[in-house]
Formats: C-alpha cells, structure tokens, sequence
C-alpha cells in the first residue's frame, strides 16, 4: 500500500470499507478482495483535465476526424462513446476510472458559461469533480481591483463561485485576452491593460489576496502570461514572484499550470531551449508555489484553451483548423488541433521541459503530473508519463527518438533521477488532493473516502526502472477501482457506473457587502449582459449531485 | 489460391457496414466461417450469411479474389484495409470502397458512393460507373486524405475530388463537380471531361489537369505559360494546356492545367505570355 499522507510506503495493510468511508475495522461478513501482490493506491486525483464544457464540446464539434476510429459500442452497463482526444463524457469517465483515477477538475470555465460545463460534468459518470471558472480577464474583477475595492472584489467572487457552483479561481493570461480582443498583445507582466489602469501582476497580486480573503480550499490557479511565448520562462518565475510574501509563509499561495508551456528559454523558434533547470530552481527555494507538468506526448491531439490570443498564434503557425470565441465581457478563448512530433525541434524541446521540471523540483509535493489534458495530449497516456518519470530507461529509449538537435541542447539526458512507487503515488493523488484542498481525498486514512485504486504490479519482484514497460501495462488498467466503497472496475473492465458528485464552494461574506456588491451588478449586468441577472446564476438544484464546501470569509 | 463468390440474397434497405470484406480477412477462412462474420445492417449485428450466399472456387492464382454479385449500392467499405489480392464488384458499391487500402486492387463495374479510397495509401480502385463525392479524399475533417495508389473512375465524380490529397494519382473520365485538388498537398488528378469549377482552391502542391471545360480559373491563381503536354504518371497527354501556379492564399506551389482548345474563354490569358 502507497498512501504518502499517512507515511505508508509499500507496506502490507488491510484497508476496512464501510458506507463509502474508510473505517477502523469491518464485520466478518464483508466483501473481501485479495490485492495482495498488487500495489494499493488512493484513487487517482487529476488536477487540472478539460473533460467538459463549451470549448471542449465545440473541440468535439470541429473534429469529427479525432473520434473517428475510437469508437466505444456500448455494453450491458456502459453507454457508447467515442473517444481519442476529446472524449465524450461518459467515455471521460470510464477511462478515468480503468485508470484509477476518481476525483478530476475541469481547470477552465468562462463563467457565464459555466452550466452547460456543469450539464456535461452531471453526464460523467464514477469521477468526482468540480471547476474552476475564469476570472483573470472579467471586468467586473478587473474593476474592482483597478479602484483598490479589494473587498468587494472579494464579495463579487465569492458571489460568481456561488452563481457558476465553481471551486476554485483560475486565471488564464491575465489582461492578456482582453488586450487581445482590441487587437494588442501583452508582453510580460507590467504592460498596461487597454482600457483599463492596471497590469496583469496587479491583477494576479489582487486575485491572490481576494483567494486568501475568501479562504478558498485550492490556492489560485494560474495559465500565466506569455504562454507558448519564445523566452517565457522569465514571465512565469516572475508571475510565480509577484504573489511572493503575500501569503502564509508555508502554504503555497499560487498554483502555476502546464508549466511546459511556459518554460521556454531563447530567442527565436530556431533557438528555444528549456527553462525548467531555472524555474525549478525557483520552486525548490520558495514554499509558496505549487506547479503542474503539462507534458506532451508525440500525438495528434485537440489543443483547447480560455487564451485566445495562443490559439490565434497556433492557428497561423500550424495552418490547421481554428475555432475561437469572444465571451462577452468575461474571456474568450480557442480550439486549435495540433500534432505533437518526435523530430519537429520545438515538440521535442517540448517533451523535454515538462519531464526536467519534474525531475529537477526535488519536492514531489509541489509538482503534479499532467497532461493538461487534451492539450499536451490526453490523460490515457499518463501511465507513459508514469513510465518515463520511473524509469530513465524509458527515458532514453523515447530520446533516441526525439530530434537530434533538440536533445543535444536538452539536460534531460544527464537526469538520473527515477521516481519511486510513493513519489508516483504523490504527484497523482496524494499531492494533488492536498493541494486542492480535498481532506478526503488522496489518502487511506480512517475518515477518507473510499476511493481505491489497485494496480496488478508486485514492487518487491518487479523493477520500475528496468521493467517500464510492465509498468506502463498495469497503470493502463487497474485490477480494481474503488469509489466510494463500490466496485467500478474490475481487471480493467467497467463493472459498475455509478455518478460522482460536484464539489463547489460557498464562501460566506458579511450580509453587507453581499448586498451591496449585488446591488452593483445589478447596474453592470444591465449594461454590460446580454443575459439578465436573474437568470445567470445556477440553482443549487441545477447540480446533480452537489456537494457544497462551506467556508467563512474574512470580509 | 481461391475465389470467394458473395451473391447478395435480398434488397438491402438499411446501409450495411461490410469492413470485413476484403481479401486480407477472408484468406485463409472456409465458406462456414465467413458466413459467420458479424457485421452491422442499420442498427442490428446479422451474421455474413444473412445477407449474401457464400461459394467458392479454386483458382490458379496467387492471391485471394472476392467477387461480389448483385446490388452492392447500400454496402460500405468494400476492400477496407486491404493489402492484397483483388475485389471485383460486379454492380454498384456503395460508400468508402477501399477505404485506407494499401495494396491490391477493386474493380466496380457499376458505380460506387462517395468516399472512394478515403485516405488510401496504396493499390489501385477503377470504377466503370460514376462515383459519388469526396473521392480520393479523408474522412470529414482530417487534413490527412489519399496518400498514394491510383483511383480511375470511367464516369463522372462529385465534388471535391481528391481533398487533401498529400500523393496519388486520380483519373476522371467523365465530368467532374466543383472543386477537384481542394487543399491538396501532392499527387495529380486528370479530369478528362468537363469540370464544375473552382478547380485546385487552397491546394499547396501537386497537380489538377482538365482536358474539358473549366468555367473560370479561381483569382488566387497565376497564369504561368502555354505547355505542350502535360504527364499523367508515365502517360503524356497532348495539350496545349493553359498553366496556372495557385493557390496563392497558401503557399502558391500547385499546379493547375486546363486545356487551351476546349477553354476560349481563357484565352485572355495569353496577353500575358512573354513575347
């Protein structure tokens, strides 16, 4: 059993389930199943995975090509789906579960479109999950952080967390869309947002402090500026520094995401190198920041992001199909597919930073895996990436395949570290929940959540550093999947679907400046809507199976 | 090797799906297990047997050949990933014959639906009827469409001959719809009968020649000179054609021929040849 939050490392223990909880101990007559032999984990906690929503529906739509040929007919218990980059949603979350995985946040919400996400997320069935809708570009926050009313910025997000039932606040390109959508660009963190008076460091610095004041369970999520930029590596240790002392010493305050996208060095595509050795120097000397990999795999995948003006770019780079979309006065955003190769420099430089940052940040409970799901390529890869952060075997096979000139110019091939089973079982769950904030998730404790996941693989006979492939096959389908004390999977095969619920958090402000920020959208929604006030927020009937986190503000 | 004979026993209202129906998989197999295939009529699954009558034949040959019998117009994906032997349809067949082929070759001696070699990359489709659109082109959406072999269609085509198209070759004997080598990146299509128009937009390389009628030739084309005759493969055809470079809104690297004899209305090219 790997349970890293309880200090469990590879040691024999029995685990008792009652009522979908884990407990002190059972009754003779339960339900007995023999993992012995087998690696016993928490269910998987994915982080940050677009699995619903408009943009990756409208990534659906403009691709019928990627559903094509991987198509699920459907059985006694499952509904047929098809699949390949942007999965249908009862296939997201079949695929999860034959993963292990159980709990997974949807990362980017427009807000005002945020009910179709929650329509799609009630529709995938076994995960748990929640979102994170997007305000880093919404003008109602912009101003209210241009006019110092901290307060009630705070009382207008906690309001709109409510309204989009969201669980966290995430910020794509701060200022950088909306400059983006008057025709200008950004550059770095200090260029001023057109129209408005202040910058996108103030703008995360402000956010940041309305996350503390609401005392929101995940920190602030953040895709930074500059993303896929040449050079961007000094955007994001300058995003990850704006935010420095503003918090608790020794929490984190900031979540950097796909952190392979922002890690580039150079200064022109021909000469892009990888920033990682520098931004995980950063992370390993400051507390206050968490990151996730964002790795790519070599695929052709379903690039979807709320960064409208990265989309455009790809689209003029790639000449392939590019859909884009302005959402009102919130943010906009873009779908773009994109093929991920082995010899194309760039992709292969790519492929190197997202493995060196996880490599080279020495706390695993800081960097989380992902694939920024479909972005770098989608999450039934992860036993590959598992496999490549396991073994350097593996490592060295895919680079004798990458282009030559690219992993000449990258460290990863002098990177000697191979993560052990309990490092694996931290940046997949253990971290991930703790990072979230999720008390009972991502561990076995007594009290926790009967979320299991169990991998055919025995740690005392195989190693993961020579046998990487034996790896890879037994995380691809795990023998039994746990949720909430039911049997979903059973030798890679769905035996039970039941639905997971919605976490979404309510965050409580003084009844004053609830009321008097309520009377300020009002005014704002009149004039800038296209939707009426009344009709924007979501009943707390809209969710299928709510699960509301209660918390108390400080305003 | 031998002959399998596939005689269809009844009308077919609902489009069967037939991706079993090439030699690769019927090789080796005996007349009961191939009438005991699945395959999808609408949305049911029949056994091989409910739909056509199983007999075979010995042949001198080397390879597999399958003949099928009858009206094969609502039965799809004939040949499908196929890489050997031959198909011989003697009738109509309906959509994505041969689809993703990469070897052998299908004979249709009466039409065949739209998507005829859909992304094919090798071996050879002639039809002696029409076919319908998209031949020689991907599935909906996909960039990636017919990537070698040749398709010969004696009749007429649709629209969209050979979209996306990266390598192959097309003949149309017959007319052709609108927009033959749209996004095409290699290969040549001849289209020797008429065509609809709008022949070669957004194509990146390769090569469209039209023998008849061609309405107009698209803005973002170049007129670049009078050429005696053009090649199709090793064969050459006599012109002289009208030479087009295009499209322009991409990279300008295409090619376009059209027949000078049968497009006077082009003729106001030539003010534009070098004296």
């Amino acid at each position: 059993m790997y349970d890293p939050l309880n200090r469990i490392e590879g040691e024999k223990a029995d685990i008792s389930i009652r009522d979908g909880k884990v407990v002190e101990g059972v009754s003779d007559g339960a339900t007995i199943i023999d993992a012995s032999g087998m690696i016993v984990m928490p269910g998987g906690v994915d982080i940050h995975s677009h699995i619903a929503g408009a943009k990756v529906n409208a990534g659906r739509i403009l691709r019928p090509e990627d559903h094509e040929k991987d198509v699920e007919k459907h059985t006694s218990i499952t509904r047929a789906g098809t699949g390949h980059s942007i999965p249908t949603t009862y296939t997201t979350g079949y695929r999860y579960a034959k993963l292990g995985y159980t709990t997974v946040f949807e990362p980017a919400t427009p807000l005002m479109k945020t009910r179709h996400t929650h329509e799609e997320l009630d529709d995938t069935p076994i995960v748990d999950k929640g979102c994170f809708p997007l305000f880093g570009n919404d003008w109602h926050t912009i101003e209210y952080l241009q006019q110092g009313r901290v307060e009630e910025c705070a009382a207008y997000i906690a309001w709109m967390l409510r309204a989009t039932k969201g669980y966290a606040i995430k910020i794509v390109n701060p200022g950088g869309v909306e400059a983006w959508k008057w025709g200008r660009s950004l550059v770095g963190l200090d260029d001023r947002v057109p129209n408005f008076e202040l910058t996108p460091r103030e703008i995360i610095r402000g956010i940041c402090k309305v996350n503390q004041l609401l005392h929101l369970p995940h920190t602030i999520h953040v895709h930074t500026n500059d993303l896929a930029k040449i050079g961007n590596y000094q955007t994001t240790i300058d995003t990850m520094d704006s935010v420095r002392g503003l918090g608790n010493e020794n929490k984190p305050s900031i979540h950097i995401t796909h952190v392979q996208f922002t890690g580039r060095t150079g200064s022109a595509w021909h000469n892009v190198g990888s920033g990682a050795p520098e931004i995980a120097d950063y992370v390993n000397k400051h507390d206050h920041v968490t990151v996730d990999m964002g790795q790519i795999v070599f695929m052709n995948t379903t690039t979807m992001t709320a960064d409208g003006a990265f989309q455009y770019m790809l689209y003029q780079l790639s000449g392939n199909k590019w859909l884009n979309s302005d959402v009102e006065v919130e943010t906009g955003s873009g779908v773009v597919p994109y093929r991920y190769r082995r010899n194309n420099y760039v992709n292969a430089i790519q492929w190197g930073i997202g493995l060196e940052l996880a490599l080279l940040i020495k706390d695993p409970w800081r960097v989380y895996m992902t694939t920024d799901h479909p972005n770098g390529g989608d999450f039934t890869k992860y036993p590959k990436i598992i496999s490549w952060l396991m073994s350097r075997k593996a490592r060295e096979k895919s680079l004798a395949r990458i282009n030559r000139i690219a992993r000449n110019k990258l460290d990863l091939p002098d990177l000697d570290r191979e993560y052990s089973f309990s490092e694996i079982a931290v940046v997949t769950r253990a971290g991930t929940a703790k990072a979230l904030g999720l008390k009972e998730k991502g561990h076995l404790g007594v009290g926790a959540d009967a979320d299991v996941a169990v991998y055919n693989i025995d740690p005392r006979k195989v190693d993961p550093s020579r046998d990487f492939r034996l790896v890879r096959k037994a995380l691809k389908k795990a023998a039994f999947t746990i949720k909430g004390g039911r049997i979903v999977v059973k030798n890679g095969e769905m035996v039970e679907t039941p639905m997971g619920r919605t976490y979404w958090v309510d965050s409580s402000v003084s009844e004053g400046l609830r009321s008097k920020v309520e009377s300020d959208l009002r005014t704002t929604f009149t004039k800038y809507y296209s939707v009426q006030m009344d009709n924007y927020a979501m009943a707390d009937s809209e969710l299928a199976h709510s699960s509301r986190i209660n918390v108390k503000a400080d305003v | 090797m031998k002959e399998i004979i596939l005689t269809i026993k009844r009308g077919l209202r609902l489009p069967v799906v037939a991706d079993e129906l090439s030699p690769d998989k019927l090789a080796g197999k005996c007349v009961q297990e191939i009438q005991a295939i699945k395959m999808w009529e609408g949305n049911r699954q029949l056994a091989l047997e409910d739909i056509f009558r199983v007999t075979e034949k010995l042949n001198g040959s080397e390879e597999t050949t399958i003949r099928v019998v009858g009206n094969a117009s609502k039965i799809r994906k004939i040949g499908f990933e196929m890489s050997s032997g031959s198909v011989l349809v003697e009738g109509d067949a309906g959509m994505y014959v041969g689809e993703d082929m990469t070897g052998g070759s299908i004979l249709v001696t009466g039409n065949t639906g739209s998507w005829t070699g859909m992304q094919m990359k090798g071996g050879r489709i002639e039809v002696k009827g029409n076919t319908g659109d998209y031949v020689g082109a991907g599935y909906r959406g996909t960039d990636q469409g017919m990537k070698g072999g040749t398709i010969m269609i004696h009749g007429n085509a649709g629209n969209e001959a050979g979209c996306w198209m990266t390598s192959g070759n097309i003949r149309i004997s017959g007319n052709t719809g609108l927009f033959p080598g749209i996004h095409m990146s290699n290969g040549t299509i001849l289209a020797e009968g008429d065509c609809v128009g709008r022949a070669g937009a957004q194509m990146r390389g390769g090569k469209v020649i039209i023998s008849g009628r061609l309405p107009g030739i698209l803005p973002s084309f170049a007129f670049e000179e009078i050429q005696e005759k053009a090649k199709f493969i090793d064969e050459k055809i006599l012109g002289p054609f009208y030479a087009f470079s295009g499209d322009m809104n991409e990279n300008g690297k295409g090619k376009v021929s059209v027949r000078v004899s049968s497009n006077p209305h082009l003729k106001w090219c030539e003010q534009y040849l070098e004296v």
